[in-house]
């Protein structure tokens, strides 16, 4: 249960491909009205969910991780796990409908 | 014990908010519950040039911008909350956001529509990996590379014509002979060099391969020859369905709109009302939104003068 905050290209293998707890990174930018309205929920996600740290990845700034996992649309939510894409939500849900796609893959 | 609250208004788009400024000024306190789409529609789009009063155009997200800090200029409590279950079987009605509850003497529904999908395959596995409803979101993405655009209507013109900034190409894909668009618009996109239009055609199928858009497989609707186009990127302008499965069950509801006693914006339940697109098949206009908003707010108000609040 932590807010990692944003990551950079730089930083996504140490904090989240390498991170021994899963985390959902929030992809957004600051020209996407959606993307406003979805990272407070991700925020109150990373506050209230144990076993689970939450990022956020400016797609402007970070154009290799976005590229890299075919990120096409913003808002995405994308959930890593042991290195791994596990999970995916696109565009702007309310934290009940995320946290129902997490679920299945937090311990 | 929880508060009851005279006006609660669902949605914030040109609807919800004119409802807020006008029950706000009638002193009712009004609460909007802005829903996880806050704003609405108009978040969605660039420039206004159809609202009156803004002679030179206006960025849709600064109009909404503008709307709210006018709601809120006169006593509006603006939560940036979703609902995701109502009960409207006795007054006060209820409302809950997760577990959080909500009660109402009267409920003004402005929830809007949603941009509605082709649901054709490749459709849903794709989307956020080429496929997308939001141009002015997505558009960034997709720098020098093919698009299309499906639809007819004013928002696959507009779509269209934005994307033409970052595409090297973008080709519209519409079902009949003619754009059902306003003409100022149609004739912005047949102008423009960078645009093409396939008329008379449906898509069959969204296709790709290791987790991007490579493509879309189309029929022609006279003839019913298949047609393969290769795109990195597909843009669904459609149309759009009304945000009412809440009200499932509990309002009188046509197609999916909430029903009203034209031209009232009464529902089938006392004390709620309804406005906006979540109303109408038919304008689907932001100022059209406004004013039944307007209308909303003073059918509220009525009513609990009514009742002697």
């Amino acid at each position: 249960m932590a807010n990692i905050g944003n990551v950079t290209d730089s930083e996504f293998q140490a904090s989240v491909l390498g991170s021994d707890t899963p985390v959902l990174v929030d992809f957004w930018a600051e020209w996407c009205g959606p993307c406003h309205m979805v990272s407070p929920e991700v925020e109150a996600i990373g506050n209230e969910t144990a076993g689970l740290e939450v990022a956020k990845m400016n797609v402007d700034e970070n154009p290799d991780t976005t590229r890299k996992y075919g990120v096409l649309s913003i808002p995405s939510l994308i959930l890593f796990k042991g290195g791994e894409e596990v999970a995916r939500v696109v565009g702007a849900r309310p934290k009940e409908a995320i946290l129902k796609e997490l679920q299945p893959h937090l311990a | 014990m929880v508060e009851t609250r005279d006006v609660v208004i669902l949605g914030s788009g040109p609807a919800g908010l004119t409802a807020a400024i006008y029950a706000a000024r009638a002193d009712l306190k009004p609460t909007v519950i802005k829903g996880i789409d806050a704003g609405g529609q108009l978040m969605l789009t660039t420039e206004v040039e159809n609202f009156p009063g803004f002679a030179g155009g206006i960025m849709g997200p600064e109009l909404m911008e503008a709307m709210e800090k006018q709601a809120a200029r006169f006593d509006t409590e603006l939560l940036h909350q979703e609902i995701s279950r109502v009960d409207l079987s006795s007054r006060p009605f209820g409302l809950w956001s997760g577990d959080e509850e909500f009660r109402a003497q009267t409920l003004i529904i402005t929830t809007g529509a949603t941009a509605r999908w082709l649901d054709v395959p490749g459709e849903q596995e794709f989307r956020g990996r080429g496929v997308s409803a939001c141009a002015t979101c997505d558009g960034f993405f997709f720098r020098d590379k093919r698009l299309l655009v499906i639809g007819g209507g004013d928002s696959a013109m507009e779509e269209a014509t934005f994307l033409t900034k970052f595409a090297s190409q973008v080709t519209v894909v519409h079902r009949r002979d003619e754009f059902r668009a306003s003409k100022i618009m149609q004739d912005r996109v047949l102008a423009n060099p960078k645009i093409d239009v396939i008329w008379n055609a449906d898509v069959d199928e969204i296709l790709g391969a290791e987790g991007a858009v490579t493509g879309a497989r189309l029929r022609d609707t006279v003839t019913g020859e298949p047609q393969k186009v290769a795109v990195e990127g597909v843009f669904v302008a459609i149309g759009h369905t009304p945000n009412t499965s809440l009200f499932e069950g509990q309002l009188e509801l046509s197609k999916g709109y909430i029903v009203v006693e034209e031209p009232s914006t009464r529902t089938s339940v006392p004390g709620v009302f309804a406005a906006g697109d979540v109303v109408d098949s038919t304008y689907r206009q932001a100022i059209t939104a406004a004013g039944t908003g307007c209308r909303a707010a003073l059918d509220a108000e009525r009513f609990l003068e009514g009742e002697g609040h």
